[in-house]
């Protein structure tokens, strides 16, 4: 049974479509087999979690930058969404746009002092902007409601559907971490991809041939920011009440381990982190005293046996466009015989 | 004969060390230039000024006519200068043939939505440039590894590997610092072979940095030698081989011997 597992995820092509294929399939009809409203808010905040893990592995996994504030980005998307729906009656799906194009502003004026210089500054700059946004969020009680956050968010309609039931969100943060997935991995498998991992590895080297290292970790870190800023409206729209208190430090933190634990670097590893870090404390609230203690074990001994993480970078053996070279010659090499 | 670089008058401090002290070469087009001197001599430091990683303290550098001074490191690239690293920088975590593809312009100026929204066309172009970089890596050698990880190749073949991913920005000029450390008599042979490959048959300049005299010999048109971060002589090899105050410069650091085995 394990061999057939382990052979499932190593060989390429085929196995990997079915066993995608499969899992989509009983992502679907999860809502079926459990209906659960208990299970399906976890499987709805797995899923807001994976958005963001995804993105923040996008600057910090594949571009080795290290960002210390993506509940703050995370936070913005879900104020703006929740003021431009509440207040100006905005539509759902308009709202996440323009919470991607905001958070992605911020993201943009962060990075352009930052990301020109070599060396760990966007971790300082984006911990200080978590502590600023948080401040706002408390302090700007005209707009922000302060402490109390802001309540009545309404909920996604769709064409006058209104999206209420628990299981109709599932859906909807299902369709978008597919999408977000389908993306990503295209701008991973890509020129502008493998450009963003030279980065990561030698800044030098990748400046000798012709990358400009300021231009690639900028567009990463404006995506990620900007993908924060989505799930962040989503959830402010889910849950329909917002406080500052989910856009700690704490979170920022918690995300970051959900890429680190899962695999720098890794599309897969961001998916499990996130779902793994979601369902840890859920699953040990038995013995909720002892809960972030257990965690922290966790996390040391995970550090210490693989700390490339859960799925860790996978080895390539042909190339990222996964394209066999010469193929144009073999088929003439083939027709001249 | 027309001239490709040229450096007016160029220097680099360090704090207080004068590491390239007021050096003008000019380089002819097709001819291959070599770089010698002893250790700490400056030669990786002038380089590093060609291609942009430092920018020199007083002096200004010309490529094909134009005045290259100021460009960042990957507008050179643009133009048209690409270079090796005397401590080889592959990226190790990629293939031989992702080493290259990433260093092919088309390939790593790819637009990001044009890569989104996919495509036939876009699959076509990526065809194409897979093809150009099996075409470098059969012309280094390396055909066969092009699926093996950059780490796990052999030193020698490292060092080819990053001739290829030089050679893969499509360049008018290739900078190479210390192509042979580290290889074999064969292997040096093969790379003379290589060299003489990409001037003569695909048409490219190339200016290197060598401490084997014999290979230096070899393969140079002319030898510029430099020693304390000043240019002490400019010449054909027989002229360099014979100049007195070249063999006082090896002989004051005892090198002479260690070099020619
Ligand atoms: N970034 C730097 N900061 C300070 N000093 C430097 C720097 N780079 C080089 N140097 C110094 O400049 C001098 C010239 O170094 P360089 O690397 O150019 O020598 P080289 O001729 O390439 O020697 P080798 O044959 O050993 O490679 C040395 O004294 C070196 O210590
Ligand atoms: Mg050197």
């Amino acid at each position: 049974m394990q061999s057939i597992i382990i052979d499932l995820f190593q060989k390429p092509g085929q196995y990997k479509k079915v066993a995608g294929f499969i899992l989509v399939a009983l992502l679907a009809a999860f809502p079926y087999i459990y209906f659960n409203n208990y299970y399906l808010h976890i499987a709805i905040l797995v899923g807001i979690f994976v958005i963001l893990s995804l993105s923040l592995n996008l600057i910090t996994g594949f571009t080795g930058q290290l960002c210390l504030g993506h509940a703050a980005f995370y936070g913005v998307g879900a104020y703006v969404g929740a003021l431009l729906m509440k207040n100006l009656q905005m539509n759902f799906f308009l709202a996440l746009i323009v919470s991607f194009l905001v958070t992605g502003l911020f993201g943009l004026l962060l990075g352009i002092p930052t990301l020109r210089l070599r060396g760990d500054y966007l971790a300082i700059v984006t911990l200080g902007f978590g502590e600023i946004v948080r401040l706002v969020f408390i302090n700007w009680e005209e707009v922000t409601n302060g402490p109390m956050g802001l309540r009545s968010i309404p909920a996604p309609s769709i064409m006058g559907f209104v999206l209420k039931e628990r299981y109709m969100f599932y859906y909807l943060i299902l369709i978008m971490v597919l999408l977000v997935l389908f993306l990503m991995n295209r701008l991973i498998n890509s020129g502008f991809g493998m450009a963003m991992q030279t980065i990561k590895a030698d800044e030098i080297a990748a400046e000798s041939i012709g990358i400009y290292p300021v231009k690639y970790k900028l567009i990463a870190f404006i995506l990620s920011s900007g993908l924060a800023g989505v799930a962040g409206c989503f959830y402010a729209s889910y849950v329909s009440y917002i406080s500052p208190t989910t856009f700690v430090y704490n979170t920022s933190v918690t995300i970051l381990a959900m890429v680190v634990l899962g695999g720098l670097g890794s599309l897969a590893g961001s998916v499990i982190g996130a779902a793994v870090l979601t369902l840890i404390p859920e699953v040990l609230r038995f013995i909720s005293d002892y809960r972030m203690l257990l965690f922290g074990a966790l996390m040391v001994l995970m550090m210490i046996f693989k700390p490339e993480g859960f799925w860790g970078v996978s080895k390539r053996v042909k190339n990222i466009y996964k394209l066999k070279a010469g193929r144009r010659h073999h088929e003439r090499d083939i027709k001249s015989q | 004969m027309s001239e490709i670089l040229r450096a007016n008058n160029v220097s680099m401090v360090f704090g207080g060390l004068t590491a390239v002290d007021n050096i003008s070469l000019a380089m002819e087009d097709n001819e291959i230039l070599s770089l010698i001197g002893p250790n700490g001599a400056g030669k990786t430091t002038f380089f590093n000024m060609l291609t942009g990683v430092y920018k020199p303290t007083t002096g200004n550098i010309i490529f094909m006519d134009e005045d290259i001074t100021h460009l960042k490191a990957h507008q050179r690239v643009a133009k048209g200068i690409s270079r090796t690293f005397q401590n080889i920088r592959l990226f190790k975590d990629m293939t031989a043939l992702e080493n290259l593809m990433v260093a092919h312009p088309r390939c790593n100026q790819e637009n990001l939505a044009r890569v989104l929204l996919g495509g036939r066309k876009l699959k076509m172009q990526r065809q194409a440039i897979v093809e150009e970089c099996e075409e470098i890596l059969e012309i280094v050698g390396l055909k066969e590894k092009e699926g093996e990880l950059a780490t796990n190749l052999p030193y020698g073949k490292q060092r080819l590997l990053e001739i290829g991913r030089a050679l893969a920005t499509d360049p008018k000029l290739v900078l190479l610092d210390e192509p042979g450390a580290g290889m074999n008599s064969v292997e040096k042979e093969e790379l003379t072979a290589l060299i003489r490959h990409i001037t003569e048959k695909m048409g490219k300049n190339v200016l290197l940095i060598e401490h084997d005299m014999k290979f230096v010999m070899g393969i140079s048109d002319r030898i510029l030698v430099l020693d304390h971060g000043e240019l002490i002589a400019n010449g054909v090899p027989r002229e360099i081989q014979t100049n007195p105050q070249v063999i006082e410069a090896y002989l004051g650091k005892g090198m002479i011997d260690d070099e020619e085995e």
